[in-house]
């Protein structure tokens, strides 16, 4: 993942552009706006969040207006506007879910991150939310990790210390 | 054993890859339809066989076909609904991870029969894993020669893609999910026109759930006949239902419409009843917008009769003592959950999930938001019920798309059937932060009403 400022300049590399031409080709021509979505997600998964310099070269790209982009950005719950942590732990809060448990999980991440919900913790390295019903109510409680949406269901206190852990050892192994 | 469709190799290793699902029998559909069958014989079949849309509002699949506006020169699409959302409702992640080839496959069959030369699938974005496995099974379709320009030769072309979504349940709503699917913020369209005359990119537009298509497949394979052997009246065929909550054995379960309920929550073969030995309290049987009925009524009709999975019998009673079958997110509750957090709770879910044209939704999720959470945490009036089912009743049937009604039901519902336990929780404020209202009479049996 690379690392990008609040206001840094934000110039996509020949495989994203390649990427994107790719998905454009999807749709019939003079509708490539349909192509937003998707290549937001491929920003994202980029850089871990959406810059307004990202999102504006990104309404460059596909010849739509800056705002035609913010507003589908600020609809969707799954783009963020402001920098994560590397790790962002999504918890389904929905009803089923919380029929076994999840209320549980979700104060126990909190309380083992030691950061409220959507802080940062200081070493950069995670921060979590509840999210909505994630069509896996039989496995609850249950959470995602983007960019790849890696799901890990049935949790518990004990697999969750697991994953912070096997998470922070990846960050190491990955920053060495 | 119970008749399987759509789930019949699910158990087979490697039915994932295009080679183990051919040598198990697919791509037969295909191959039947385009090699032997016109479109309009494929409706036809579709029509025979009775399916109902499985996305939740159950509307005849060949019927919907049939209205398909057919403009010459102007290109037609089908778009595959896999934004899964709806609380409880689990069984299209299901399917598209284990057997990708039973939708990519339905989607051939059906592309054809409505003449469409691309088609799309639009998965919520959540389903990143999901994504990549339809994407690779498409691949391998192709490769085979059943994508793509002249399939088998038949002179007929498909190109089939993938779009993901941006985690927003209202692009589950047909027009919302087209809004989205052109690169807009997912706002439902007024209807008319609907779909089936200006869908995607103002073109005619046929919109089905992933489970609707995949069983096009057993359909043209046996016939639209067979396939409406299996269930009763107007609810034929099987149907997935996935079931959580608590329960021993949660997971998705193909059935033969026509199930007791009873035998599906307390049989081995499916929910293999409630979990911890505990009692039924509730039960939300068709994914959280329909309506929530207490043990006694989901059981049992208030005529008496036996309560089956079927469109009618689990609305039989109306919404006085019945619900939906709906999406089939079944979800259970036993004697230890408490009702008005849980509604409290998909009412937060509505509020969070309303796209905000329509100020009755907007507003009236948020309001009812606000008063369930006065009420739960034990601060509530009488006065805040009786508000809840007028602010239910001023939504309902006042939006443009029919989330303002998913919102208002669960209250409406939760307040009808347990009405006394939100009373406990104002006169009994602080005692409902330590402990549950517990199962009460919710299971005690009803005198029948004739
Ligand atoms: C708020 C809302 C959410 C919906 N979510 C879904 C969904 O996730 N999947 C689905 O197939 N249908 C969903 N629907 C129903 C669709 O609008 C549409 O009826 C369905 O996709 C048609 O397919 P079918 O006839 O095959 O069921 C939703 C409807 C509403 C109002
Ligand atoms: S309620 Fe958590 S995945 Fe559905």
């Amino acid at each position: 993942m690379l690392s990008v400022k609040e206001n840094e300049p934000v110039v996509f590399t020949d495989e994203m552009l390649g990427k994107f031409a790719e998905i454009v080709a999807r749709y019939p021509e003079g509708r490539q706006k349909s192509a937003l979505l998707p290549i937001l997600h491929e920003v994202q998964a980029q850089y871990g969040w959406l810059s307004v310099p990202a999102m504006d070269s990104v309404a460059a790209y596909l010849e739509l207006e800056p705002i035609e982009v913010y507003e589908v950005a600020t609809f969707y719950t799954m783009f963020f506007l402001k920098p994560q942590g590397k790790f962002v732990l999504e918890v389904c809060r929905t009803g089923p879910c919380c029929l076994v448990g999840a209320e549980r999980i979700m104060k126990h991440i909190e309380t083992r991150l030691g950061v409220k919900e959507g802080e940062v913790t200081p070493d950069g390295l995670f921060s979590w939310r509840g999210v909505e019903c994630l069509a896996a109510c039989g496995y609850g409680p249950v959470l995602q990790i983007g960019p790849e949406y890696t799901f890990y269901e049935n949790l518990t206190a004990e697999s969750i210390d697991k994953l912070i852990e096997d998470l922070k050892d990846k960050a190491a192994a990955g920053s060495r | 054993m119970a008749r399987k469709l759509l789930l019949t190799h699910i158990d087979v290793p490697g039915i994932q890859t295009f080679e183990v699902y051919r040598q198990k029998g697919g791509y037969r559909a295909v191959e039947k339809a385009l090699k032997t069958l016109t479109p309009d014989d494929v409706v036809e079949e579709v029509k025979k066989s009775g399916l109902r849309g499985r996305g939740g509002a159950g509307f005849p699949t060949g019927m919907k076909w049939s209205f398909l506006a057919k403009p010459e020169g102007v290109p037609r699409y089908l778009v595959c609904n896999a934004d899964e959302s709806e609380p409880g409702t689990f069984k299209d992640r299901f399917l598209m991870t284990h057997i990708p080839h039973a939708l990519i496959e339905g989607m051939i069959v059906s592309s054809y029969a409505l003449g469409a030369n691309t088609s799309y699938i639009y998965v919520r974005g959540e389903m990143m894993p999901q994504i990549r496995i339809l994407e690779r099974a498409i691949a391998e379709a192709k490769n085979a020669g059943f994508l793509g320009k002249n399939i088998l030769g038949s002179g007929y072309d498909l190109e089939l893609y993938v779009q993901p979504g941006g985690g927003a349940y209202i692009c589950g709503e047909e027009t919302a999910l087209l809004e989205s699917l052109e690169g807009k913020r997912g706002n439902p369209r007024i209807k008319p026109p609907f779909p089936a005359v200006s869908g995607l990119y103002n073109c005619p537009t046929v919109v089905n759930n992933v489970e609707s298509i995949a069983a096009t497949v057993p359909i043209i394979n046996d016939g639209g006949e067979e396939y409406a052997k299996i269930g009763i009246e107007r609810s034929t065929g099987t149907k997935l239902i996935s079931a959580g909550g608590n329960i021993n054995k949660p997971g998705v379960y193909e059935i033969e419409l026509g199930l007791p309920v009873e035998e599906f929550i307390y049989s081995d073969e499916y929910c293999g009843g409630i979990a911890g030995g505990k009692r039924l309290k509730a039960v939300v049987a068709g994914g959280s917008s329909v309506p929530i009925l207490p043990a006694n009524l989901i059981l049992k009709t208030l005529k008496g009769d036996s309560r089956l999975m079927t469109y009618e019998s689990l609305a039989d009673g109306g919404f006085q003592s019945g619900t939906m079958l709906g999406s089939g997110g079944f979800i259970v509750f036993d004697e230890d959950q408490c009702i008005v957090r849980n509604t409290w709770n998909f009412t937060r879910f509505y509020h969070h999930e309303s796209c905000g044209q329509c100020s009755p939704c907007r507003e009236g999720t948020g309001w009812m938001e606000k008063v369930l959470h006065k009420i739960e945490h034990g601060h509530g009036a009488f006065s805040d019920i009786d508000l809840l089912v007028d602010v239910s009743k001023k939504i309902e049937g006042n939006t443009i798309c029919p989330l303002g009604d998913a919102a208002a039901w669960p209250v409406a519902s939760a307040i009808r059937h347990f009405r006394d336990e939100f009373e406990w929780h104002v006169t009994h404020g602080q005692e409902a932060q330590t402990r549950n209202y517990g199962l009460a009479h919710y299971a005690d049996p009803l005198e029948p009403v004739a």
